[in-house]
This record gives C-alpha cells, structure tokens and sequence, in this order.
C-alpha cells in the first residue's frame, strides 16, 4: 500500500521545461521537407535513364549538391525527432527507452553522415 | 517495453441475459459491462433486454430502469441528468459520452456500455479518477495574481476578455475526453490529457490571472504537454461539444511564441 497522495504522484519530478524545441523543429524540418523532397523526387526521376558519368556530372553542380545533402539532413534530423516521440510514447522500461533513445540517434547518425558523404564524394569526383 | 500480455482479467466473459420483458413490441439489448475486482471472478456482460416503451429516451434512464426494476446491484454514478455535473461519464457504444444527454435512439442495434477506458475499474461502470483529480489539482485551477484585489468591486475584466474564454469554461471535468485519448493511455501517469490541459489554458488565458509564465514554466515538458498528437479524439468524443485539442494547440502555439 502506497501512502504518497495523489497530488505527489501528479506532480511527479515536476516540468523538464523543455520539448518545445524538439516540437518546433520537428515542425520546421517536416515543412522544409516538402519543397526538398519534391525536389529530389524530381531530380531522381530526371536522371533515372542516364548513365552513370552524366550523374556523376549531375552532382558537381554544387546547388544539386547542397540540395541533395540538405535534403538528406533534414530527412535524418526529423526522423531522428520523430523516432523519438515513438519511442517515448511506447517504451515504458527506463532502461530500454534510454538504450533506445541513444541507439536511434547514433544510428541515423552514422547513416546521415554515411549519406552525405557520398553526395560529397561524387561532388568533388572521388 | 509495451504489455503483450495482458492481465487475466481484461478478458470480459459473457455474462447473464436477463429475460425479455412479455408483451414489448420494441426492445432494445443493453449490454453492460459488470466488473467485481474484489470478487476475484473476471469481467462479463450481462445483457438487459429493455421495453422502450416503458423507458425514458435517454441511455442513463435506461440505466437507473435497469437498477430500480431489474438489477439493483449495478454500480454507476450519476448526478444531475441534465449533462452538467459529469458523473455518468461512459462508454456508450464505443465512444466517450455522458449517459444522460445520449439518446437511446442515437445508437443503432445493441446498446454496449463500459467504463471509460483504461482506467482503474472500481466496480462496474465506476471507473477509478483519483489520479485524474490530482492532475486537475497539479495545474492550480484558481486566480493567481500579485495585484491586490480593488477594495470597493471584484477584479474587473472587459466583454472581450470573457469571450476567450467561452468554449472553455464549459468543461465539466467528466474525463470522456482523457479516456478517450491513446496518448493518456499509455502516459497517463505523466502525461496531464486533454482536459486538464483545456483547464490549463483556460487560467493561462483568463485576463485577471498574473500567473501566465508560471502556469507555462509548469506545463513545458515533453510528457505533461507534448504527448499531444492531435489526433483529435478529445474533440471528436467531447459531450460538451468543446475542442481540447485547439486549447493544446493554442498552448504549443504560446510555447514557441515565448521561445523566439
């Protein structure tokens, strides 16, 4: 039998003061998103027939260059974001959450950084 | 990790049907969740076959028909009957509403009725809402200011200042929209819900309170405020017809004002 009152166990640890960052960048990275996406969605199709010296070419230009690594960082930094909603509104094991808080970021991390460096690579031609 | 496994009795087992009243022309199946955690025995539903023509149009007479005349050891709450004390809050055909302002008619077929969801069942239809209570208390639900009161009249607040809060101020606390909502589900121990967040922003609003920050400072935190999706059960499912889920909008929309 717990003898806390109810109004302690509301309260809890009290506010983080924190999480509108997170909320607002989530949003501002989920509208940058639209014209980045499209764009790329565009670009991939454009290309899909060419062969590979042409794409390589494609990629010098440094505005497709800067679009390409900007979309991929922001597709990475809002799924970094929104994984982690995920996981704090399912996983209820502290320890599990933290694991997975840290694992998803390092994760995508390395995949996001793994990607632009290819855009990278092609830009400056191997 | 999420529960895979449930506890043995969130299984609901058939229960008794009652015999059909002789002589009806129009009968309605009401079937009705009956739950005894003290009995040690799993929940069941126990159907009550009513006359509609010897019952008054709404679910929760239906309910105080079937306590007088044919069960009396169903166990609800209910008050006013006039959808402004928020007593009889239920399930009622899948969805969150007040017993005494839904109409049997409103619902095709079978009438199924439960507790509000995932709370603490106390028994039958009686869900537990201390932790709901606490959390509306957590928010400080009164006027805060520094300033004095005047000496010779009340706090004095101009036609335009009172219309903000219409729409808020008829909140009745009867928990259908927190029940309703999957984030309250699962956070609910953390997360405050829809209604003590309209309740929130119905102080953060009021143009007589001095405690504005304050009463953000508290809400900032991904769980006690942030666990809002807008997924829009809140308002889908309110009684009242309010929106809870503007007034969180309204809330994030302040937060990120006062962040740049």
């Amino acid at each position: 039998m717990s003898l806390v009152t109810p109004l302690k166990k509301a309260r809890g640890l009290g506010s983080a003061k924190a999480g509108t960052h997170h909320f607002w960048i989530q949003r501002v990275t989920a509208v940058a998103l639209v014209p980045l996406t499209l764009w790329v969605a565009f670009t991939v199709a454009a290309l899909s027939d060419k062969d590979y010296a042409t794409v390589l070419t494609y990629f010098s230009s440094p505005f497709s260059a800067a679009m390409f690594s900007l979309f991929i960082f922001t597709a990475f930094y809002h799924a970094a974001l929104g994984l982690q909603v995920v996981i704090e509104d399912y996983v209820h094991n502290e320890g599990v959450k933290i694991g997975a808080l840290i694992g998803i970021k390092l994760f995508l991390a390395l995949t996001g950084a793994t990607s632009i460096i290819a855009v990278l690579l092609a830009a400056f031609g191997n | 990790m999420a529960e895979f496994k449930l506890p043995a009795n969130s299984i609901i087992k058939e229960g008794k049907t009652w015999p059909t009243p002789t002589g009806a022309s129009r009968v309605k199946n009401f079937k009705i969740y009956r739950y005894d955690p003290d009995s040690g025995q799993n929940p069941r539903w126990d159907t009550f076959p009513i006359d509609l023509d010897d019952c008054a149009p709404m679910v929760l007479d239906a309910l105080l028909k079937i306590k007088n005349e044919i069960d009396p050891t169903l166990t609800f709450r209910r008050s006013c009957r006039e959808g402004i004390c928020g007593s009889c809050a239920m399930n009622i055909g899948g969805s969150n509403t007040l017993a005494c302002i839904k109409a049997i008619e409103d619902i095709p077929g079978d009438i199924t009725i439960s507790p509000l969801p995932h709370m603490e069942v106390v028994k039958d239809l009686v869900p537990d809402l201390t932790h709901f209570y606490a959390q509306y208390a957590s928010i400080k639900p009164w006027m805060q200011t520094s300033t004095p009161a005047p000496q010779d009249r009340e706090r004095l607040q101009s036609p335009e200042d009172r219309k903000k809060l219409d729409g808020l101020y008829e909140c009745i606390l009867c928990a259908s929209c927190s029940t309703s909502c999957p984030s309250y589900w699962w956070n609910g121990d953390r997360y405050l819900g829809p209604a003590v967040l309209l309740q929130a922003y119905r102080w953060v609003i009021d143009s007589r309170d001095e405690s504005t920050g304050e009463r953000l400072d508290n809400l900032e935190d991904p769980f006690k405020l942030y666990r809002c999706h807008t997924i829009m059960n809140c308002t889908n499912t309110c009684p009242k017809g309010l929106n809870p889920a503007k007034a969180i909008g309204e809330l994030k929309k302040m937060m990120v004002e006062r962040l740049y």
